[in-house]
């Protein structure tokens, strides 16, 4: 480093450094030129969908018209809908069993409750497809009507969502202060109102984070419910899957273009949910 | 916090219905796989049975997994892994090093930047790799523009370790800027003032310094790579199988689910390995620094 | 005086949010000199110590260390070195390492480094400690260990940023006697950051006071509380009275002046006519009598506040015009200041030689 210094510039001002920005630069054009493309040639009149020939919506038009297509999101959608009330309702009580009491064997609880997070999806989607198969709850969905075969997957996708919620839920609890509890039951409110009017108000964006996050991600698993999904029932990444290994096709990119979409959206407001607040930063 | 005797009834309408849905679903699941494990399909008649088994019958299917060919194709798993992970670090240390150092109104959104892909489907993401590197891809185009190509560029285990760099990284970059955010820079300083080149400073002070970063950053990428399913069976090809696909082979195309499931806790065990390494790990550099 | 080691000529210092750190500073630092910085904190002297040691660098001037001008030396070749606020004693290291670190990342040779390391370890007196970590420390053997790691280099310049702040008040004291002898024995310039006027006059021998990125006065520590050269270096230097006046004529080296609160007073100075000027009067210089006193400048007024301090009293007198005036009397008997009362009528007087004419 015989370099002598800009003026102004410090030795550890490595922001204003080019190399790095360089660096930058390349690594978030490898990151988003795929998905710019993806995106790009949703629009594009071409069938092979190699060369530009023209903007239109027509693969839009088309991926709306094909039905399973359009099932398979329907069923995304709802198994993401249901799966996320329950996984926020049990991720939240999780939460608040390993924010408020000390118990025996707590490390050991919360190193089970981490698993789901940890274990590779494949073993966790080969385990569910062992035991809905073993317990006869595979047999029992298909026979079901809509949208009652798809509780398979809803089961599947509620056990690796909740961990997620507990874990945003438990740090945003962190920083509660006991005192607005105390102070609350000090005023004559019983457990109950305490819990309703002190401590789910303040949980609350933790709630709407985790929610938002277990949407997200049942929206995006694909290999548990690759296993779990009965013959019938395909949702949205499945339905891809089996595209994408024919080939590629404007619709799928359409299709993909709505999802991500979606994802993006409930993304930043998760993020803004869960940054602090401004004024905190000083 | 206070203790569960306190307040019992509270204690247990919080943790019931948490528990036995994870008891349900993910500890009896595991506990099927795990007897599967140590089962074989039953022989009915002299004729294998598809849906009745043998439980317990014994160590036959880790024995089984022994075999040369499986052994081969774990080891693959293991080193594109480490391929991927170690690409990872190197490309992910610089970039949460220049977000901790950027401008403080920057850092959401390069931060951002860097997690928005990882929220975007996995499928999605792998289908927008093989449509730019597929022979009539945009790279290939670009290439035949200056008369190369063009190439093959899928479906080998190039192609895997790309795809898992490129769906990886993300979590390569978060732990990593964790830890970087919290590193005083006046250790960085201190080093140059010592008379320590840059990258004398960054091999003696920053890394040991950031090293738990480092750690979880490779656990993070290591372990989801090492199981990884769809990258190698989408981007990989016959000839770049890992470990994920023999699995979804066994309970999929072979339905043997015994040997499925012996696989899938061979790769459950890899994963405690290297959760165990980490907490050891943990345990020794609290003794260095805090 | 003997040669100049540091010599900062016009250097402005911009941050790009539009800060101006440091504005336009010239400064001579002498070859052994145990020199201070001393400001209230925002005054810039930090960033003008990081400005000699090459962590920042200036938006505009020069920095000339031993003869050659450095502003934009990176600090890896820079004869300076530093004690950091928070010390930065490396945690990954043992208290030998981290004081070897410097000489080993510039390549000097094992047994040098060896033989160097174990003299500076013995300088701060932290020989039998070598082997430990610095988690396994006090924030004073931190410290020492930070010395010894910028010692052993031996620098040109030694810099240090606010080196006792850390430190609590018992061994703040140590600390400061320690660092005195330290310069001595090596003979190294020292460099000392410091908000604390204290530590400044009881170590350095010449202290520059900086106000909003500007040099206000460089002197001696007595110097500096005798003659200080305008009303911030006379407040911000220990206690003192400030009194505003105006100067009506002047009669050779005489100044006639109207004052508020004392009215019509004779001050030497040289001085304009016509200028807005101020009296400074450090509060021990002030006597109180009870009856008007023969000569001097005086004022009557009444004792409003009232502190004891065993060895001394500290006595605010308000005069009819509002003017408040601190008095330090000495209890050097036992009646002295403790016996007079709140509201009580009295007499502050001072020589007029004693007074201080700011017209800054």
């Amino acid at each position: 480093m015989a370099a002598q210094l800009k003026p102004g510039q410090g030795p550890l001002d490595y922001g204003s450094r080019t190399w790095l920005k360089l660096l930058f630069a390349a690594i978030f054009f490898v990151l988003y030129a795929p998905i710019v493309t993806l995106v790009a040639f949703s629009f594009n009149t071409d069938k092979r969908g190699v060369v530009w020939r023209g903007f239109t919506f027509d693969n839009y038009t088309k991926a709306w018209n094909n039905d399973a297509l359009i099932e398979a999101l329907t069923n995304s959608l709802v198994i993401a809908f249901i799966a996320t009330i329950f996984a926020t309702i049990l991720g939240a009580l999780a939460a608040l069993l390993l924010w408020r009491f000390r118990f025996p064997f707590k490390g050991a609880y919360e190193g089970f409750m981490a698993l789901p997070i940890v274990i590779p999806e494949i073993c966790m989607g080969v385990a569910l497809l062992l035991f809905f198969v073993s317990a006869g709850m595979m047999e029992f969905s298909v026979h079901m009507p809509w949208p009652l075969n798809l509780g398979n997957i809803i089961f599947a996708h509620v056990t690796f969502c909740f961990p997620f919620v507990a874990v945003v839920v438990r740090s945003r609890l962190v920083g509660f202060n006991r005192q607005l509890e105390e102070a609350s039951k000090d005023l004559g409110a019983s457990e109950w109102q305490t819990f309703w009017s002190i401590i789910v108000p303040y949980m609350k964006p933790g709630l709407i984070a985790g929610a938002l996050l277990a949407f997200t991600l049942s929206l995006d698993d694909f290999v548990i419910t690759f296993f779990t999904s009965g013959p019938e029932t395909v949702t949205f990444p499945v339905k891809v899957y089996s595209l994408v290994r024919r080939g590629v096709s404007p619709e799928i990119n359409a299709a993909s273009t709505v999802l991500i979409v979606i994802t993006v959206i409930a993304t930043v407001i998760a993020m803004k949910l869960q940054a602090p607040p401004k004024s905190d930063r000083g | 916090m206070e203790s569960w005797k306190q307040n019992p009834r509270v204690f247990w309408t919080l943790g019931v219905p948490p528990s036995v849905w994870l008891l349900l679903f993910f500890i009896i699941p595991l506990g099927f796989l795990f007897v599967m494990s140590f089962s074989d399909k039953a022989v009915i008649d002299g004729q294998v049975s598809i849906t009745d088994y043998d439980y317990l019958t014994g160590f036959g299917n880790y024995i089984r997994s022994m075999d040369p060919l499986y052994l081969g194709i774990m080891w693959k798993s293991v080193w594109i892994s480490a391929l991927a992970t170690a690409l990872c670090l190197v490309l992910a240390y610089p970039v949460a090093f220049g977000i901790c150092f950027a401008a403080e109104r920057r850092k959401p959104l390069l931060l951002l930047l860097v997690v928005l892909p990882f929220w975007i489907n996995l499928l999605i993401r792998t289908y927008a790799l093989i449509a730019v590197f597929r022979t009539q891809g945009y790279v290939n185009k670009i290439l035949g523009v200056v008369g190369l190509g063009p190439y093959e560029m899928l479906y080998n285990n190039f192609a895997v370790i790309f795809g898992l760099v490129y769906v990886y990284m993300p979590f390569m970059v978060l732990p990593l800027y964790a830890t970087i955010e919290r590193l005083d820079k006046s250790f960085l300083e201190a080093s140059l003032d010592l008379g320590a080149s840059q990258f004398q400073t960054f091999l003696r002070v920053t890394v040991p310094l950031t090293m738990p970063g480092i750690v979880s950053g490779i656990i993070l990428v290591f372990i989801p790579c090492l199981g990884s399913f769809l990258t190698p069976d989408l981007l990989g090809g016959a000839n770049a199988l890992m470990i994920g696909n023999v699995i979804e082979r066994q309970f999929k195309a072979a339905n043997d689910w015994p040997f499925g499931s012996a696989l899938s806790f061979l790769l459950m065990y890899a994963t405690f390995g290297a959760l165990a390494l980490r907490y050891l790990f943990s345990l020794r550099s609290k003794g260095v620094d805090v | 005086m003997p040669d100049t080691i540091v010599s900062i000529r016009n250097v402005t210092k911009a941050f790009p949010g539009g800060v101006t750190a440091v504005d336009n500073v010239s400064l001579d630092i002498a070859q052994n000199e145990f020199f201070a910085l001393l400001g209230p904190s925002g005054c810039g002297k930090t960033t003008l110590l990081r400005m000699i040691s090459g962590l920042e660098t200036p938006t505009s001037g020069q920095i000339i260390i031993g003869g050659e001008d450095m502003a934009l030396t990176p600090p890896n070749r820079r004869p300076t070195n530093m004690v950091f606020q928070s010390y930065a004693v490396f945690p990954h290291m043992t208290v030998e390492q981290n004081v070897a670190y410097g000489l080993k990342v510039t390549g000097v040779p094992a047994d040098e480094t060896a033989r160097r390391v174990a003299e500076a370890l013995e300088m701060v007196k932290l020989t039998a400690l070598a082997a430990r970590k610095p988690d396994q420390m006090s924030g004073g053997q931190r410290q020492r260990v930070a010395l010894a790691r910028a010692l052993v280099k031996r620098p040109k310049v030694l810099l240090l940023d606010e080196p006792l702040s850390a430190l609590d008040a018992k061994l703040r004291d140590d600390m400061r006697m320690e660092l005195t002898r330290l310069q001595e024995t090596v003979g190294i310039t020292f460099i000392i950051v410091t908000h604390d006027q204290d530590e400044a006059l009881s170590m350095a021998s010449r202290i520059a006071v900086m106000d909003k990125g500007a040099v206000q006065q460089v002197a001696t520590p007595a110097e500096l509380y005798e003659h200080p050269r305008n009303r911030f270096v006379a407040d911000f230097i220990g206690k003192v009275n400030l009194i505003e006046a105006r100067v009506l004529r002047q009669i050779g080296r005489k100044l006639d002046c109207e004052a508020r609160g004392l009215g019509r007073l004779e001050l030497v100075n040289d001085g304009l006519v016509g200028a807005q000027i101020a009296v400074a009067v450090r509060p021990e210089k002030l006597k109180i009598s009870e009856t008007e006193p023969g000569a001097g400048i005086r004022v009557r007024g009444k004792v409003s506040a009232l502190a004891y301090y065993g060895d001394t009293s500290h006595v605010v007198i308000e005069t009819a015009d509002g003017l408040n005036l601190s008095v330090n009397v000495q209890n050097d008997r036992r009646s002295g200041a403790g016996a007079m009362e709140r509201g009580q009528s009295v007499w502050a007087h001072w020589a007029p030689e004693d007074s201080i004419v700011l017209t800054e």
